[in-house]
């Protein structure tokens, strides 16, 4: 078995007396989507925080692609290849989808400090971002402001713009939310055969999307995993079943 | 042609023939006064790159203004005096050469950037305006209290300083270089605004988050468009010492930080050719409503009101149209 890209090993974090990371430790490996899931103020945004570098863990490591990333800024972790999309949307909005495509192609292939090239008339940029769009399916949109498009196109264009990156891995908080069920069921089609390009730990909470796609799952509750496993298992986990999925997947 | 075109090509226009007119009907001081015009639109384009596409609100961009006429001030009186600045081991003499001139007080600039902006881009917001205030006026009682270059009453330069053959002293002339200056320090934002660079700047002024997640440090732009910003406004420092033949601590005052900022959002921020707008109305309001009354800046002020409050785009934004173009 190849080695995991990304290994989270005994993570542990605290906000005064809350503890929002308790010796976290979970991994993703080449081809899988592993659902992360848990209640509301489990401590997942925490623990995406410290896989991508907005927080430092107080105890444990990131290991990323075999290297420690533990120390290092998100930007840096991104030019390793952690592509991710935001829960809330974060793009730059006063910008054609086309230029946050070019942006993020940008982001790849490095060289931001040129100041005399039209940047829109580079031709390896602009295909890297138009492929980019074309795979999500907003090419028609491309020369939309981001301001104008729907909440649903943002999010795959948050998704094109990870998809620019080359990322070795993807880490999606939440790209569902907010989508109808037209929207969910395409983007679940998508990351279905997205994991083939590259592995995808999936923050999610539409249950429905994370049961059709997970590989593995883990369940996060007061910032501890209380289990990781295959869909099945999870389903039948009774610790689960207790802590968090409830009645919604009772008999 | 898009409406901003036609505006920034009328305006370019404007500040060639209003010159050539007056010089035709012999009025030196209306060249004068638009040479005054161009050299604040310098300063305001160097603001405005940090401003308009970082949406860096340095109020203290005076440094650099005042750096560059200090720069001149200096040079120049040594040149003048026939004494060196430094003399001991190292031998540096004083120049009346305005290349020479240009180079000292953009590299100053830059530098005097490089640092403050790497102190003041660890905080944002108004921390930001109020450090960058706060160094403006270290340099401003810096100044004053400096008497070896005349302290509060400033320095006063004989005569312009050379370049080429050209008279300098002659206001025609004069205005050329300033002009030229303005057309080169234009093309270089212009291309700057659309090159790989511009675009992850703007991006972090819109989303600093999306910028870190496709790989790009936002500290980091921010800083190297400070530098640039910087570098731009002290060429116009040098440029508005040589107009005076003339440079004070006035130059390092916040009401000076006040007036580059007033141009660009007169004129309409993040527009590449905003502050030359801003300058050239602030010009013309000053010397229309200066001449009715010695309070014009109670007007000013009113109509600075009028603009943040109905155009928030500045004159660009009406004329032009709200939105920014990214092309």
């Amino acid at each position: 078995m190849t080695e995991p890209i990304l290994k989270v090993e005994g993570i542990s974090k605290s906000f005064g007396a809350v503890q929002a990371s308790k010796d976290v430790s979970l991994d993703l490996r080449m081809g899988e989507i592993h659902a992360l899931i848990g209640p509301n103020g489990a401590g997942k945004s925490t623990l995406i925080a410290q896989i991508t570098g907005g927080l430092v863990p107080d105890r444990g490591r990131v290991v990323f692609g075999g290297q420690d990333v533990t120390g290092l800024s998100t930007a840096a972790r991104a030019r390793l290849g952690m592509g991710r999309t935001f829960q809330i949307s974060a793009l730059a909005m006063e910008y054609t989808v086309l230029q946050n495509a070019v942006l993020g192609a940008l982001g790849q292939r490095g060289g931001v400090f040129r100041f005399f090239r039209p940047v829109m008339k580079d031709a390896a940029l602009l295909d890297a971002a138009r492929a980019a769009l074309a795979q999500v399916g907003l090419s028609d949109v491309a020369q939309v402001r981001t301001a104008e498009l729907s909440h649903g196109q943002r999010r795959q264009l948050e998704v094109a713009v990870a998809l620019t990156l080359r990322p070795r891995a993807f880490l999606m908080d939440e790209p569902m939310a907010g989508l109808g069920a037209d929207g969910t069921q395409v983007l679940t089609k998508f990351l279905d055969e997205l994991r083939a390009q590259a592995p995808i730990l999936l923050v999610e909470h539409d249950m429905d999307a994370v049961f059709a796609l997970a590989d593995r799952i883990s369940v996060l509750v007061y910032g501890e995993v209380i289990a990781t496993g295959t869909v099945d298992q999870i389903r039948t986990n009774s610790l689960v079943r207790e802590a968090y999925l409830g009645e919604e997947i009772a008999p | 042609m898009r409406r901003e075109t036609t505006l920034n090509a009328a305006l370019m226009a404007a500040l060639l023939a209003f010159p050539l007119w007056a010089y035709a009907v012999d009025e030196p001081f209306l060249i004068t006064l638009t040479t005054r015009a161009v050299v604040f639109a310098i300063a305001g384009v160097g603001l405005n790159f940090a401003l308009g596409l970082g949406g860096l609100v340095s109020f203290g961009h005076a440094v650099f203004f005042g750096i560059g006429g200090y720069a001149m001030g200096i040079l120049a009186f040594h040149a003048q005096s026939y004494t060196p600045i430094i003399d001991g081991w190292l031998v540096i003499e004083g120049t009346k050469s305005m290349p020479l001139i240009w180079l000292v007080a953009v590299i100053v600039s830059a530098i005097a950037a490089l640092g403050l902006g790497a102190l003041s881009l660890r905080t944002s917001g108004v921390y930001f305006i109020m450090i960058t205030l706060a160094f403006a006026q270290m340099f401003y009682f810096f100044a004053i209290s400096w008497p070896a270059y005349g302290g509060e009453d400033g320095l006063s330069i004989y005569v312009r300083n050379g370049l080429g053959g050209l008279n300098t002293m002659d206001p025609i002339q004069f205005y050329a270089i300033c002009y030229t200056w303005l057309v080169v320090v234009l093309f270089f934002v212009y291309r700057a605004a659309r090159s790989p660079f511009g675009l992850a700047l703007s991006a972090a002024r819109q989303n600093e988050a999306r910028v870190q997640a496709v790989g790009q440090v936002p500290y980091r732009l921010y800083l190297v468009a400070y530098v640039i910003s910087g570098a731009i406004t002290g060429l116009a420092g040098a440029l508005f010492a040589d107009l005076n033949r003339f440079v004070s601590p006035t130059m390092f005052s916040w009401q000076t930080s006040g007036e580059i900022m007033v141009f660009v959002i007169l004129g309409g921020v993040g527009r590449v050719f905003g502050p030359v707008a801003g300058a050239v109305l602030f010009i013309l309001l000053e010397h229309v409503l200066g001449g009715l009354s010695a309070y014009w800046h109670v007007y000013l002020g009113a109509i600075l009101l009028g603009v943040v409050l109905f155009a928030r785009g500045g004159l660009f934004g009406l004329i032009a149209g709200r939105e920014v173009a990214h092309d």
